[in-house]
């Protein structure tokens, strides 16, 4: 256990850690029923724990009530606010809608591959949060390579949105899995390669250590990987589906991509989950880079769980603010941002903090250096931003927002003709 | 390297579907995401009216029009009876026409405002900007439910003028709805057409060229966005016309994009004529009297307008009896969407249904 001098107490009740609540428990199971016993039961109950407190409240209550409610008074409308006060019950009455719904299963759909696949996203979704750290011992399983077990259980949807896709035996259901498989594989590269610079600043997997890291130093990460951070934020939502980039399930072309041919609790599955990935990215983020669970000093007087909850909402709040505002990318245009612009910047930010981390080990430049590197690499992330994107072709001055202004019906005006005034 | 082929396969893109603006249908051949070849198949909401009419006096076809295009029924009663007036020869007096011109100009801004919410809404933006375009759009519908009664079939031109004077507190309250526009259209201007996503989605989507435009006789924003300066309120004005100060907005590249712009400016102009009706409203009487079973002698007579969607029109043959021997609605948006097909093959299935959106069609006028 990492010891940590601002936890004054380790009693039960100290419910800013209540990894020590779950401790109590399972020293009362193993003196009552055995170490063996223990052992086995300490995983469920870390689980269930972590379940009902943090993933499902927050993601029903502050991701689906939360969401509608805030896209609501983005589109200049209430949102939901007849179910209980200001309608908080909402979901809820939801969820019971739809298992009274009939689940079809359309004629020539693949049965088993059809209703396996919600179960295959469902599963993954409670499975990440176990090496997200709540707090300094509030972490379910604190594996040495969390990084690499969070990437690769947060890539596990996309074989379920697949399963879904060809099963369904719908030609806009096989439109959306192509779309998501070929997103997935796109963004994965990115997404790995950005977080790469994040291994490389702070020499460890392990994310509660990658907290420990930035606590440590006084800085977020995000100060000192602004363009991985961008790269990751950007990545993450095309992942998950999420407006600028949800091509996969995008309504006003393929329907509902691979979730068309679902309905009841099986659609309601998928549904909650998007928001519960769309969460846990959030939350991944925050850890990684936003400091996590601490908050310079001040998870010394806060429950350091509460912090992470309040800024993994804020993180999510992000992701519905941009599915609230943007419209939609095309599949190719998706690629192209994946491939042309998103990898190769990814690659210069990981060869510029290799020669950070090298320069700051080797000349033994002590700590303070990191606000330097801040510096530098925040600069260095709008230069880049901007420049590849200018160098790629992107000249926003040379679109005409306005059109010209003619004052006589006289047909054809030719397109350099400035007649009749206008921009 | 060899190229990977996929197997073209058909995809029905409506009747029902979220993006067709009703019960439209593409069929699409698609090889994997690019649109090969493409089918219009429409048909699905004919309920005959043009055949109907001529069971009807005159005036009873005026409810015939509303629910040809129901998102600017007063357009259509504007241009149906403008078609009967010059078959009959009954002039409007000045106040009638004016009430004419603003709620024409009216159902233009609401028109355009569905028109670039669904559009908005075709391009991914999820629902936002569309509910911001009905927010403003609901407005314009409280004024016509003040004047006529009716929100969105709203029957109120009558053959010789309309049906009611305007109510004592319209004139305040169109103000204060037009008053906002400007604004409104800015903060669209700031959200769509400024922003990197929608054009990099629009632009170059859809293209036609001048010529092809005027070739396939497209009308409305679809033609100036083109970058032909037309329009029927200049060109051949109605209902004193000529007497407004306003402008033709004409796009360059006659993409999608240029067609949004056109739109968005297109309400501008029409806040400024509303403005100007606004301040000249002559007095005197808003209706020539007609009678109830009017019936015009022999002869035959096209009218048309400048809908939201395009040159509008109507033709009228009258036998001497009480009701049309021919009733014929030119609708704009069946025929500007003749050139689908030019626009949609190449791109992808996406780029399709940006280009439906962009044409703005609304079903009940193109199967009538």
């Amino acid at each position: 256990m990492i010891w940590l001098p601002f936890l004054v107490s380790e009693h039960w009740w100290d419910l800013r850690d209540l990894g020590n609540l779950s401790r109590e428990i399972l020293e009362l199971i193993e003196r009552g029923l055995g170490s063996e016993v223990a052992y086995i039961v300490s995983p469920l109950i870390g689980f269930v724990a972590s379940f009902l407190l943090f993933v499902l409240p927050t993601q029903l209550y502050l991701g689906v009530y939360g969401e509608r409610r805030l896209i609501g008074r983005m589109q200049s409308r209430l949102g939901p606010n007849r179910v209980g006060k200001f309608g908080l019950l909402q979901p809820i009455a939801d969820a019971i809608k739809l298992i009274q719904k009939e689940a079809i299963t359309p004629r020539g759909a693949d049965r088993w591959v059809m209703w396996t696949a919600p179960v295959v996203f469902v599963a993954p979704a409670v499975l990440v949060w176990a090496v997200i750290p709540f707090g300094p011992n509030m972490v379910i399983a604190d594996l040495p390579t969390g990084l690499v077990y969070y990437l690769a259980v947060a890539a596990l949807p996309v074989l379920a949105a697949f399963m879904a896709g060809w099963s369904s035996n719908n030609k806009y259901s096989l439109f959306g899995a192509m779309r998501v498989v070929a997103m997935a594989i796109s963004y994965e590269v990115a997404l790995v390669l950005a977080l790469l610079g994040v291994v490389l600043f702070t020499q460890t997997l392990s994310l509660q250590e990658i907290i420990l890291w930035q606590r440590d130093l006084d800085i977020w990460l995000v100060f000192l990987q602004p363009l991985a951070f961008i790269i990751y934020f950007i990545s993450a939502s095309a992942e998950l589906n999420r407006t600028p980039t949800d091509i996969a399930e995008a309504e006003s072309e393929i329907v509902a991509g691979y979730l068309t041919e679902y309905s009841g609790m099986k659609w309601g599955l998928f549904y909650g989950m998007d928001i519960g990935y769309a969460i846990a990215a959030a939350a991944f983020g925050s850890t990684v880079f936003l400091g996590g669970w601490s908050f310079f000093g001040l998870e010394e007087w806060v429950p350091p769980w509460l912090i992470l909850i309040v800024k993994t909402q804020l993180f999510y709040f992000v992701f519905i603010w941009t599915r609230g505002t943007l419209p939609r990318l095309r599949i190719d245009q998706l690629m192209g941002l994946a491939w042309k612009y998103l990898l190769p910047l990814a690659a210069v930010n990981l060869l510029v903090v290799a020669a950070e981390r090298l320069w700051w080990k080797e000349a033994e430049l002590g700590d303070g250096i990191v606000y330097l590197f801040a510096a530098i690499n925040i600069v260095l992330a709008v230069v880049l931003l901007v420049g590849w994107a200018r160098a790629l072709g992107y000249r926003p001055e040379r679109v005409r927002t306005r059109p010209r202004l003619v004052k006589e019906p006289l047909g054809y005006v030719p397109a350099d003709s400035s007649a009749g005034g206008g921009q | 390297m060899t190229e990977i082929r996929s197997e073209p396969f058909v995809v029905n893109i409506g009747p029902q579907h979220p993006s067709t603006h009703g019960v439209f249908r593409i069929k699409a051949t698609v090889d994997g995401e690019r649109v090969i070849d493409a089918e219009m198949v429409m048909g699905y909401l004919h309920r005959s009216i043009e055949k109907l009419a001529e069971e009807r006096t005159y005036t009873q076809n005026i409810p015939f029009t509303d629910r040809t295009d129901y998102l600017s029924s007063m357009s259509n009663n504007l241009g149906y009876c403008l078609a009967v007036e010059k078959l009959a020869g009954i002039e409007v007096p000045p106040r009638g026409n004016a009430i004419r011109v603003i709620m024409a100009e009216l159902q233009r801004l609401a028109s355009h405002c569905m028109a670039i919410g669904a559009f908005a809404n075709d391009t991914g933006a999820w629902q936002t900007p569309v509910m911001w375009t009905f927010r403003e759009r609901e407005r314009i519908l409280d004024l016509f439910e003040m004047t006529s009664g009716a929100r969105l079939t709203c029957n109120y031109m009558r053959i010789g003028g309309v049906a009611f004077d305007l109510p004592k507190d319209f004139v305040p309250a169109c103000r204060k709805v037009i008053e906002r526009f400007p604004a409104f259209i800015d903060e669209l201007h700031g959200l769509l057409s400024e922003n990197e996503i929608f054009i990099a989605r629009t632009k170059g989507i859809g293209v036609i060229t001048a010529e092809q435009a005027i070739n396939a006789s497209l009308s409305g924003p679809m033609l100036r966005g083109s970058g032909v300066a037309w329009d029927i309120r200049k060109a051949d004005p109605y209902c004193g016309y000529e007497q407004y100060d306003f402008d033709i907005p004409v796009g360059e590249n006659g993409d999608s994009y240029d067609r949004f712009i056109v739109r968005l400016e297109e309400m501008r102009q029409s806040v400024r004529i509303i403005e100007q009706a606004l301040d000249g409203l002559p007095g005197g009487p808003f209706r020539t009297e007609v009678p109830l079973a009017l019936r015009p002698p022999k002869g035959e007579a096209y009218a048309r307008v400048e809908g939201p969607r395009g040159e509008l029109g109507y033709y009228v043959v009258s036998d001497g009896g009480p009701s049309p021997f021919r009733f014929h609605i030119r609708p704009p948006s069946f025929i500007n969407l003749s050139l689908l097909k030019e626009m949609t093959v190449g791109g992808t299935v996406a780029d399709a249904i940006v280009v439906l959106g962009s044409i703005d069609i609304v079903v009940g006028e193109i199967d009538r």
